[in-house]
């Protein structure tokens, strides 16, 4: 079990690798509960395998994950979906089921878990739907949509099952600066209003301030820095400098 | 040498997962959720969808075979029992074979495609990420639909097949329809129609596994999806082969005791 029962997330000396290329090397990474924790680095610096780690999507090599109290890394398929069922995920392309409706998509955990009726399902897909301010689209098909709207669908998606935790992998990546606004302002509002545990992982600076309460700088698969956005920016860490000041 | 070591390896690495999924596609087929609307969706796709191809490809290869062997039989006076060379050769190894590779090639290519798309978008994370165990939903429902109707494509494709030749021995071989029937009848026995269905049973399971696994470990975008579809076809079509070899020598090992 965590020490600090106000932990929800606890990575502890997590190795991973792919042949030779060393990803994570001993990461140690703790999240609060309600908190939304930025997590920033380079591209191809292992933050999405953190993410993939944390869902049991892929396994660590060494180390321990726990989510809320449970440790995830010695766990078979089978007894990782009800933790994957915790978990909420925003993928980097979206994700969406390109052969079901948006309301499908959105509605498809509940109609794979729960014994509700399609007439609550639908209401819940509609109430989702408006939250991310895609009232309408239900019948439309993810190919129809455009780059953020997939995103909000996708986000829609990943709400529907009232998740404890929200992961959301590089979600302003290739949206221009006006969806980008929409996502971050989405992602606040889904922090403050449902109460959830966010965790963003971007390598976009703008987007990861926006809606940090605490943001951690990861580099040669560890972190390095971890504070708020003020301790961030007057942290004293090379790396931390360089990746802020951006090129110059 | 070092490469052939590598490709022994990495033919081993596939065998235990093709393996490891049959065996996990088969526990969940028996374990809830069943995805029954899944499998009929399946069942639809696989057997309704094809049912065309198999007509068309079955019938001309039961007129071609009539043909051919009807003129050769000539030569020895055997004209007259062509029918029966028809039906067995359509029943225990023709029909199977033939509807197998079809159904490899237009239903197996499309699996792999599907599922490999699936997993270069995330879509089979994605599944994961919500609860869901895609080789249950996914594999397990193709499974089924491939094991059922696979066998029922061959009987259809094989009265097709007899019904091709029929026309074609009537028509250019001048043996009656009556006659030809009772050579068809009195040729197939019980075990040929047991051989002809455990074949396809055998080979829908086969196309199922090696299509899904083929595109569960597509890789590298649009690319490693069209590889995915190519080597679904190529190994289902050996496997097809060996198979039926193996199948056909353990049946008649077995009516010899």
């Amino acid at each position: 079990m965590i020490e600090n029962r106000d932990y929800i997330i606890d990575f502890q000396n997590v190795y991973k690798s792919f042949g030779d290329k060393h990803v994570l090397q001993g990461l140690n990474l703790s999240i609060y509960r309600g908190e939304t924790l930025v997590i920033l680095g380079r591209s191809g610096c292992g933050k999405s395998v953190m993410l993939k780690i944390l869902l049991g999507l892929l396994p660590a090599d060494s180390g321990q994950v726990y989510v809320d109290g449970d440790e995830i890394t010695e766990l078979q398929e089978n007894a990782l979906f009800p933790i994957r069922q915790k978990i909420g995920m925003l993928f980097q392309g979206a994700a969406l089921f390109d052969s079901l409706t948006v309301g499908d998509n959105v509605g498809y955990s509940l109609k794979e878990h729960t014994k509700m009726k399609p007439v609550q399902i639908e209401e819940i897909v509609k109430r989702n739907l408006e939250f991310v301010d895609l009232k309408g689209t239900e019948k439309l098909m993810p190919a129809s949509l455009s780059g953020g709207m997939k995103k909000r669908a996708a986000l829609a998606r990943a709400m529907a099952s009232q998740p404890q935790i929200m992961l959301y992998d590089e979600p302003t990546t290739g949206l221009d600066p006006i969806t980008a606004t929409t996502i971050n302002a989405l992602i606040r509002k889904t922090q403050k209003e449902l109460g959830v545990t966010s965790i963003v992982v971007t390598h976009e600076l703008d987007s990861g301030f926006s809606v940090a309460d605490r943001v951690a700088v990861i580099n040669d698969g560890a972190i390095i820095e971890i504070g708020t956005i003020a301790e961030i920016k007057s942290s004293k860490n090379e790396f931390v400098q360089r990746f802020i000041a951006g090129p110059k | 040498m070092k490469r052939s070591y590598h490709t022994f390896i990495e033919f081993l690495v596939h065998l235990h997962g093709l393996a490891e999924l049959f065996g996990r596609a088969t526990y969940n087929i028996f374990s809830r959720p069943f995805y029954i609307k899944d499998t009929f969706d399946q069942m639809h796709s696989i057997g309704v969808r094809s049912l065309l191809i198999i007509l068309m490809t079955s019938g001309f290869t039961g007129m071609v075979l009539t043909l051919q062997s009807g003129y050769e039989m000539a030569v020895y006076g055997a004209k007259m029992y062509v029918g029966t060379l028809v039906s067995v050769s359509l029943v225990r190894e023709l029909g199977p074979v033939l509807v197998s590779l079809v159904v490899a090639g237009r239903v197996g290519a499309g699996i792999a495609a599907e599922l490999g798309s699936m997993k270069v978008t995330e879509q089979l994370d994605a599944m994961k990420a919500l609860g869901t165990n895609p080789i249950r939903k996914l594999a397990s429902t193709r499974l089924k639909a491939l094991a059922i109707m696979l066998p029922v494509l061959t009987v259809i494709g094989d009265m097709v097949g007899i019904l091709g030749g029929l026309v074609i021995a009537t028509s250019s071989l001048g043996i009656s329809s009556s006659f030809y029937w009772k050579t068809v009848t009195r040729a197939l026995g019980f075990g040929d129609l047991i051989t002809g269905m455990i074949k396809p049973f055998v080979f829908g399971i086969t196309i199922a596994i090696v299509s899904c696994y083929m595109g569960f470990n597509a890789q590298g975008g649009t690319k490693g999806v069209g590889e995915a579809t190519t080597q679904s076809v190529v190994v289902s079509s050996i496997l097809i082969f060996v198979l039926d070899f193996f199948i056909t020598k353990l049946i008649l090992s077995i009516s010899w005791m």
